[in-house]
């Protein structure tokens, strides 16, 4: 079983977020970066998948600046066999030029599988993954919770609004994968060791100008000042009078 | 600008997310073009939306950032060579692009975009536009999906019947450690009740991950991005996961024993005490609203 999973260097969830003097990026000074939690499932999917298998190889592909050979050594240290760094000095602003250069990368070798998270925590676009799958043509299945694979035939369940979906599909194929269709495992020391010694190869890489550009980044909106109505059950009456006529959602 | 928006039905009746959809899209100017893909094979159904968007010179493609959206909207702008704007919460059209607004970091900071694709694909986040009435008589084109795709879908489970979709309710009550145990999501579920077919239970990260409720209910950064016109938030401290998936809500109750958590940082009304008298009592003052 060979497999390739797409992992992303992203700010932690609980940075403070403070915009750059440019006023259209993070200012990075200060911020702890982390394997993106979703590329966490997608590695310990693909470790279950090689450990289940018996044999193969977990090649870990990430696009980002030279300190995301860090995150590559995450996953390694979980399990992975080797990583390779797409090295890029910026994240392009249009995801698809991030899945082409992915796409060109895993291209030449043959995959059973690829995983990617189904989305990143810092950006929020949910696509790499399916532009990838479009620009390899293979299928693809998104947002996956349960997967089970048997030979060459995969059945995956995702959550749509109102059910589940429940698929077929034949491998090779691109999986992007939801919390809940595991619980990743942490780097015991040992792994963290043997990851330091595992391959991992650095290509720089020219993403093209795409057709998104961040033109600002800006704080939200403040929510406007919000009150305590009062204590307890008594505070009830006066909590419903004011969602029925001040906020009027009653 | 000529816009082709690609909307939802379920049961052979459009979702409320379509009109949303159709109102955005009537930013970018008049000539809206509704369709919809009657087939659950989304590999077909993509190559059909590539296929119509390129011969009928659209400008853009809206989707609507759901399940099916997101699923969907990458595989159709890979198919034209282009990326998706994606989860858009405000789109406006210049001269000779698209301008649009994206919550990143959690929601912690607002990414304006501009996009000079063309056509450009956009998804937008549902519960944010509010459908203008005239959406309501939107006739959308059926797609001949002729291709068919290598993933099949076996079955659909539906969700159990009476129950709403977080990512689809009017009105949320979410619970937290505060419930102190499972069985205590019973009051939350009353009041969702109470509310009479529109209101849903939703759930913190730290009870989802406790096992007490379903992943499908929790909302935050590694749930379900809701914007509800009211979200109830009952035993929940307001971790900044939380919020990410939340904060667009309209108006934010917070229920809470302790009068320093956070989540009255960003509630509108706030409730400081014992959420086992609370909550009962709004139950009952809901109750006899709609009663």
């Amino acid at each position: 079983m060979k497999i390739a999973v797409c992992i992303k260097r992203v700010p932690d969830s609980e940075t403070r977020v403070k915009i750059s003097s440019d006023g259209k990026s993070l200012d990075e000074a200060g911020v702890k970066f982390v394997l993106n939690p979703y590329d966490e499932f997608a590695v310990e999917e693909a470790l279950r998948r090689k450990e289940k298998a018996g044999s193969g190889e977990v090649v870990v592909y990430s696009l980002g600046p030279a300190a995301a050979q860090e995150t590559i050594r995450t996953a390694l240290a979980m399990g992975a066999d080797r990583g390779v760094l797409l090295q890029v000095d910026k994240i392009p602003a249009d995801p698809y030029e991030t899945a082409k250069l992915i796409a060109a990368a895993l291209k030449p070798e043959t995959w059973n599988l690829i995983f990617f998270g189904r989305m990143a925590i810092d950006d929020y676009h949910h696509q790499v993954g399916p532009e990838v799958a479009q620009l390899l043509d293979l299928p693809c299945v998104t947002a996956v919770s349960h997967l089970d694979i048997e030979g060459t035939k995969g059945v995956a369940e995702r959550e749509i609004e109102g059910g589940i979906e429940v698929l077929e599909f034949p491998l090779p194929a691109v999986v992007t994968v939801d919390k809940g269709l595991n619980e990743p495992r942490y780097p015991a020391l040992k792994g963290i060791m043997a990851a330091k010694k595992k391959p991992l190869e650095v290509k720089p890489v020219e993403p093209g100008a795409g057709s998104l550009e961040i033109v600002a980044l800006t704080p939200p909106p403040e929510r406007k000042e919000g009150k305590i109505v009062g204590e307890g059950a008594a505070a009830v009456g006066e909590l419903v009078r004011l969602l029925r006529e001040e906020a009027k959602v009653l | 600008m000529k816009t082709l928006a690609v909307l939802e039905q379920r049961d052979g009746k459009l979702r409320k997310v379509s009109f949303e959809i159709v109102t955005a899209a009537r930013r970018l100017g008049d000539s809206v073009d509704p369709v919809v893909c009657d087939t659950t094979d989304r590999e077909g159904c993509a190559a059909a939306l590539a296929e119509k968007a390129k011969a009928g010179g659209y400008n853009a493609v809206v989707f609507a950032a759901t399940a099916t959206g997101r699923d969907l909207a990458p595989r159709v702008a890979a198919k034209l060579g282009v990326g998706v704007a994606s989860d858009l919460t405000d789109l406006a059209a210049e001269s000779d692009a698209i301008v649009a607004t994206r919550p990143v970091y959690a929601g912690k900071a607002l990414q304006k975009v501009r996009v000079t694709a063309r056509p450009a694909v956009l998804s937008l986040r549902p519960n944010i536009f509010t459908p203008e009435t005239q959406a309501a008589g939107v006739k959308p084109e059926t797609l001949a999906v002729t291709s068919s795709g290598r993933v099949k879908v076996r079955e659909i489970k539906p969700a159990p019947a009476g129950t709403l979709d977080v990512a689809e309710a009017q009105v949320i009550i979410s619970g937290g450690r505060g419930l102190k145990e499972p069985a205590n999501f019973k009051v939350l579920e009353e009041l969702a009740q109470a509310f009479g077919g529109r209101a849903a239970v939703g759930a913190s990260r730290a009870v989802v991950d406790a096992g007490w409720r379903a992943h499908a209910d929790q909302v935050g950064q590694t749930g379900k991005t809701v914007s509800p016109s009211l979200y109830i938030a009952v035993g929940i401290s307001g971790a900044i996961q939380h919020l990410a998936g939340m904060r667009t809500s309209k108006v934010i109750v917070a229920i809470n024993k302790d009068k320093d958590a956070p989540i009255f940082k960003v509630a509108d009304y706030g409730v400081v005490g014992d959420l086992f008298e609370i909550v009962p009592k709004l139950t009952e003052e809901i109750r006899k609203l709609h009663g």
